[in-house]
């Protein structure tokens, strides 16, 4: 069976950095999939070359078995790729209700909707017509969350949704987050907190400098190999 | 860590090369065979070539506001204007040489940029551009409404009588082409000058990003405000050698010495030669200077082709010609610039 | 004429310029884009009528439904061939281009139709005014390019707030990038804001060329005037168009009164002194905020 998600020699310029080098990873349908790395590492380029924010100089993403390299972020959007960006990147001036109507134009079908996103997060449901400026940290993304639920996506991308959050409230965002992978979503999930990373994926994927330098299935990695991979302590010794 | 900093090519910084040695000679050459034209050329040439120096220079003047501040100005017209009523004024009300007057008028328009700049700089791109347009309009109405003889009204003057009863056509002629010449030459060297200076790397650093420029102590508002005072000069210069050439301005209406096709034209010779490039102007103007000669003669296609030729530089080729051939082959002419060259030293690889 | 009547005649008139400058407004807020050929447009949207009710001998009201869905049309267009790859271009280019529109169209305007001014029928409502007394008459048709204007701007709010095009018109001015990661197609939501602001331009148009007589030339003066009143106003704000129009109709219309001859000029100083003002005020409260700091 073919995987949901398939990157191949992936090449990603940021500006004129080299950010992603040769990257090829797959992701079956289900599957929660944990990027770690240091600051710089390439993987919010990564996720967001899959998305469709930056064209690749290199390599090839299919999605389904098709091939959409080339295709326009918000057309992957139809497709069922969402994605939660690094920083929430609510829009200010719109309310929590406009933020998650917003994206009403590439809608799947299925079963989010306005308020099975409030019910999900009940936190937002008194703050329906609040400015997305004016919420918490952790209000603002139970809302981009739910912003990108409300598109009913295959292929849920999440960057670092617990930078700069409270201990208490990426509690919260993770019990939520389990709901949703109990419920069979299939999650590649950027963190810098490898305890959480490695509490609700199933693989972990560990980058640095642009490149894969340690992949493997949540059991079979211990975390001295993950943070010595994280660090780089062992280059040189690896594939 | 060492093996790192080994590994570092020598570098050196260059101003000048082979190629840009051998330009700004033949530049300066080719200046000093043009001034003999009055001598060799007729009268039509000279004529010519006059129209071609203003147009060299508001083409530099639109060049630098633009490419190397940012500053999209619709409204050098206003200076042009300024600059020739000021000739005017000075000539016949006061009875001054009229190339003294051109000359005074000059810094007049120099010194009239430092309040406009002290209220237009301010703005952002698009209210700047309204803004500038506004001060010309405003300047235009102000002379078509000074009651003074000399000035004219709204049906305009001319210097027709200054420059007659001290010289003759021919010295007219003569006189103007060198002034306009002269003029080319001193405000190209002023703004070489200018950019090789610190205040160009400011500007550089300012249209790379204006913030960071900010943040590590470049004079922002200082830098722009001295290139709009040259500019207003510069405009102000051309504005007297339309004055020179033609004698009869006017305030208002289509041909008006404050008309905004002149910034149609700015426009047009930047977008073509090569905007923030130092060579493009002067390559723009020869552009639409042959465009003007060669041209439709009918007003109407005329502008239809400039406006149309703009926007299709603009669209497709938004680095001009010269801007493009910079680009591809790496030249520069005019050394303006900083080039880093790598010296290969004994050891290791570069 | 009294003063009160000039200042009545500016306010207005301030419709008149708020009307026009409404696409403008919309345009630079979403898009950042200024659009120096939307008085061209709008002088377009004139002309077309002229030729409409040339031909078909129907009220120039009724013009307006053909000339409105061609300006939908030419605006999409016009925003998905110049504008967006002026946009790409570099932030300085669609001024650029825009203004070589202008150009171009003034020039063409004047090839086909000459020099000559035209100008539109206003209908049944002709010069009509209302003698309120002896000092102060208000034409009637006026009122009603006012009323239109405030109709226009209302509608335009209506849109944002409330329409799914208003949402994403919306979400894509505050941030393009993200906007497109939710499934908004910025072009398209780009194209359908031209489109709009080009219709209200030869609405705004077609007002003009009853209210005044018009020639090929007139676009870039009306400009001026829209863009003096979207800057007074304050750029991005739909309704500060409104009142940006009024002041300067005002500015002029006084102005006027003590010299026709300084109708455009009083209105250029007056915008001058609200940049000044401005300025001073931000320049003011900057040092103010840093004398509590320090």
């Amino acid at each position: 069976m073919t995987a949901l998600l398939e990157v191949d020699g992936l090449d990603v310029r940021h500006g004129l950095l080299q950010a992603v080098r040769q990257v090829s990873f797959e992701v079956a349908e289900g599957e929660t999939l944990a990027l770690v790395g240091a600051n710089g590492a390439g993987k919010t380029t990564l996720l967001r070359a899959i998305a469709g924010a930056h064209r690749p100089a290199g390599g090839r993403i299919s999605f389904e078995g098709h091939d959409i390299t080339s295709l326009a972020a918000h057309r992957r959007v139809k497709r069922g790729i969402a994605l939660v960006p690094e920083g929430r990147r609510l829009f200010p001036n719109l309310t929590v209700e406009e933020n998650l109507r917003v994206s009403n134009a590439a809608r799947r079908s299925g079963a989010w909707t306005v308020d099975a996103v409030l019910e999900a997060f009940p936190l937002l449901q008194s703050l329906r017509h609040k400015r997305a400026a004016s919420l918490s940290g952790g209000e603002q993304q139970a809302t981009a969350i739910g912003r990108a639920l409300m598109t009913n996506p295959r292929l849920l991308l999440l960057d670092e949704v617990s930078l700069g959050l409270a201990p208490v409230v990426v509690e919260a965002v993770y019990r939520s987050l389990g709901a949703l992978i109990e419920g069979g979503a299939t999650i590649v999930l950027v963190e810098q907190d490898l305890a959480r990373a490695m509490g609700v994926a199933d693989r972990v994927v560990c980058m640095l400098e642009g490149r894969i330098v340690l992949e493997g299935p949540r059991g079979g990695l211990t975390r001295e190999q993950v943070t010595e991979a994280y660090f780089g302590l062992r280059r040189g010794a690896t594939a | 860590m060492s093996a790192v900093a080994a590994d570092m090519p020598e570098t050196r910084v260059q101003r000048w090369t082979p190629l840009s040695v051998a330009f700004t000679g033949g530049l300066a050459g080719l200046v000093v065979l043009l001034a003999f034209a009055p001598v060799v050329l007729g009268e039509n040439s000279q004529n010519n070539l006059i129209q071609l120096y203003f147009l060299v220079i508001m083409a530099m003047m639109w060049n630098a506001l633009a490419g190397y501040g940012g500053l999209v100005s619709v409204g050098q017209q206003g200076f042009i204007g300024i600059g020739a009523y000021a000739a005017v004024f000075l000539s016949v009300q006061h009875s001054l040489n009229p190339y003294l007057s051109m000359l005074l008028a000059t810094f007049i328009g120099g010194a009239v940029a430092i309040p406009v700049a002290a209220v237009v700089l301010w703005l952002r791109a698009g209210a700047f551009a309204i803004a500038t347009w506004v001060v010309a309009e405003a300047f235009a109405i102000l002379v078509s409404l000074d009651p003074n003889p000399a000035i004219g009204g709204g049906t305009g003057t001319s210097a027709l009588l200054p420059f007659n009863i001290r010289y003759t056509p021919q010295q007219r002629l003569h006189y103007t082409y060198w002034a306009a010449l002269g003029a080319v030459a001193v405000l190209l060297l002023l703004l070489f000058v200018l950019l090789r200076s610190r205040l160009g790397g400011s500007l550089q650093a300012i249209r790379d990003d204006e913030e960071a420029a900010a943040s590590v102590g470049v004079r922002v508002l200082l830098g722009k405000g001295i290139l709009f005072v040259v500019a207003g000069a510069g405009s102000a210069a051309a504005g007297t050698i339309i004055l020179a050439w033609q004698l009869s301005i006017l305030p208002l209406g289509p041909d008006s010495i404050f008309g905004v096709n002149w910034t149609a034209k700015m426009i047009f010779m930047v977008l073509v030669g090569g905007l923030g490039t130092f060579e493009g102007p002067i390559i723009g103007a020869v552009a639409l200077y042959v465009l003007q000669t060669y041209g439709p003669n009918n007003g109407v296609w005329y502008f239809v082709l400039l406006g149309g030729i703009a926007i299709g530089f603009a669209l497709l080729l938004p680095r001009g010609i010269w801007g493009t051939i910079q680009e591809r082959f790496n030249v520069q002419l005019l050394p303006v610039g900083y080039r880093l060259r790598t010296v290969s030293n004994g050891k290791g690889t570069t | 004429m009294t003063w009160v009547n000039a200042v009545v005649h500016g306010i207005l008139l301030g419709g008149v310029y708020a009307l026009l400058a409404s696409g403008l407004a919309l345009m630079f807020g979403v898009m950042r884009i200024i659009n120096l050929a939307h008085g061209s447009l709008a002088l377009i949207g004139a002309y077309m009528a002229f030729l409409f009710t040339e031909h078909v001998h129907v009220s120039t009201y009724l013009a307006l439904a053909a000339v409105l869905p061609g300006a939908l049309v030419v605006g999409y267009v016009l925003q998905r061939t110049m504008l967006e790859r002026s946009l790409r271009a570099g932030q300085l280019v669609p001024l650029l281009t825009t203004f070589g529109l202008l150009i171009v169209i003034a020039n063409l305007l004047q090839y086909f139709f000459s020099p000559d001014v035209h100008s539109l029928d206003e209908g049944s409502i002709g010069t009509a005014s209302w003698r309120v007394s002896s000092s102060l008459s208000i034409p009637w048709f006026d009122v009603l390019t006012f009323a239109v204007a405030v109709v226009v701007l209302g509608g335009l709010q209506l849109v944002l707030r409330f329409t799914q095009l208003g949402r994403e018109l919306r979400a894509t001015a505050e941030d393009a990038d993200t906007a497109e990661l939710v499934g908004i197609n910025a072009r398209s939501v780009y194209a359908r804001a031209t489109a709009i602001a080009v219709a209200t331009a030869a609405l705004a148009g077609v007002f003009y060329g009853m209210r005044s007589s018009f020639d090929p030339n007139a676009g870039a003066a009306q400009l001026l005037y829209a863009f003096e009143a979207v800057v007074i106003g304050g750029i991005g704000s739909l309704w500060g168009t409104l009142g940006g129009g009024i002041v300067l109709g005002v500015a002029q219309a006084v102005g006027a009164q003590i010299n026709p001859e300084y109708f455009a000029l009083s209105g250029h100083l007056v915008f001058l002194a609200v940049l000044v003002a401005r300025t001073a005020m931000q320049a003011g409260g900057i040092r103010l905020t840093l004398r509590g700091v320090a």
